[in-house]
């Protein structure tokens, strides 16, 4: 009995950390497709410019400076937002594998998803410097 | 040409390479890298930052289904995490350090050994479990369906899978990958994880390693919303569509066919890196 339980709670852990991923993709995927719409009637006449390396400007660089800007509805910011939700994606994974390891009082793997998660904050918000 | 073109040109060789890198086990952004770089000349930093983001992307939708079919091994992955996004954190951080002449020779090299690792043939040896010693304190053993039910299986070599795994890492952080190939010889070759199950928790883990390493790039200004649009959008049709059909038809003689194509991406990749047209 205690051992079909289980198997559930484990079936359930897996269910729910497909619908984190695929959410966070399809979400991600609606901000940059609007936002490329926008952008492409923007400046679909203009120039590309990816063979010289100049680098973003400081608002498309930050996790802040990004959600400040997304209403500012400028079609980059739109599509830079959308790319960061999808960089949250694995983050709010291991968010939740986090808390359910927690609820499953497994601690050594609550240390390691811990571990885990700070490496990808220290990424996202410092960006390693 | 204009923005508007380049970018429907992009959505389309992104496709192209999304497709390709899911019919060859290679990923999408093994591919997509030297695309950019060769035939559109877009600087490679530029590039990477654009592979990454479609690396996540791809490995979330794919980790998504596999997971609810039960053959991805959460704690194994969970485990091999810290090593892969502590190397992908490493790689990325040394990338800025490295000529970009230097990163594209590493990357054709890269490419090469990845291509020669999935056309060699695979076969699984089943581990029984252990109740004792490092993989029976981290409860790695586990199950996973087959056409038999439920199938126990065991890992063996937890160190060196671990540290095979951190060099993934550095990998993926420095040349904007997931990793794919190398994931799956720490824990098919080394670990004797089951095929089925060391594809897919690579897969599982891939997102994970990318964001570790993307991180770093979006800091440094590496991700360019012009251009990871497309490729993002691309790479990740590519490669619903190539899963489909690599469900649907046998796959080998076109495997090794793409496979010959991408030794010629790798070769360009590593004379464009040494004589400076990078």
């Amino acid at each position: 009995m205690n051992r079909i339980k289980k198997y559930v709670g484990l079936e359930d852990t897996q269910k729910f950390i497909s619908i984190i991923l695929i959410s966070g993709v399809i979400l991600s995927t609606f901000f940059v497709i609007v936002g490329g719409i926008f952008y492409l009637i923007k400046s679909g006449n203009a120039l590309p410019k990816y063979h010289i390396f100049r680098g973003e400007p400081a608002e498309l660089k930050s996790i802040t400076g990004i959600i400040k800007n997304v209403f500012s509805l400028r079609s980059e910011d739109v599509i830079q937002f959308g790319l960061l939700l999808l960089m949250l994606t694995p983050v709010a994974r291991v968010l939740f594998t986090f808390v359910n390891f927690l609820h499953e009082k497994d601690y050594i793997y609550v240390l390691v998803a811990f571990i885990v998660l700070s490496v990808l904050c220290f990424s996202l918000i410092s960006g390693g410097a | 040409m204009t923005i508007l073109e380049f970018t429907l040109f992009i959505l389309l060789i992104s496709l192209a390479a999304g497709f390709l890198g899911s019919l060859t086990g290679l990923g999408g952004g093994m591919v997509i890298v030297p695309l950019l770089t060769i035939i559109f000349g877009v600087d490679i930093r530029y590039a990477i930052g654009a592979s990454l983001v479609s690396v996540i992307a791809t490995s979330s939708g794919a980790a998504a289904a596999y997971v609810k079919e039960g053959f991805t091994n959460i704690r194994l992955g969970m485990l091999l995490e810290v090593a892969t996004t502590l190397g992908a954190l490493s790689g990325a951080f040394v990338a800025a350090y490295i000529a970009p002449g230097t990163i594209a020779i590493i990357f054709g090299m890269a490419l090469l050994y990845s291509a020669y690792l999935s056309i060699k043939p695979k076969q699984d040896v089943i581990i029984p479990a252990q109740d004792k010693g490092l993989i029976h304190f981290f409860k790695l053993s586990s199950e996973y369906p087959t056409r038999q039910g439920k199938t126990k299986y065991s890992v063996r070599a937890l160190p060196g899978g671990f540290g095979l795994m951190y060099i993934a890492g550095i990998l993926s952080g420095l040349l904007g990958i997931g990793s794919g190939a190398i994931k799956v010889l720490a824990m098919d070759h080394i670990m004797k994880v089951p095929f089925k199950v060391s594809t897919t928790t690579s897969n599982f883990m891939i997102g994970v390693t990318a964001a570790a390493s993307v991180g770093v790039y979006l800091n440094r200004g590496y991700v360019d919303p012009g251009l990871a649009m497309p490729v993002m959008l691309g790479v990740l049709s590519g490669a619903l569509i190539g899963t489909r059909v690599l469900v649907k038809s046998k796959t080998r003689v076109l495997r090794i066919v793409f496979s010959i194509a991408i030794l010629f991406l790798a070769i360009e990749m590593i004379y464009k890196g040494i004589t400076g047209g990078m």
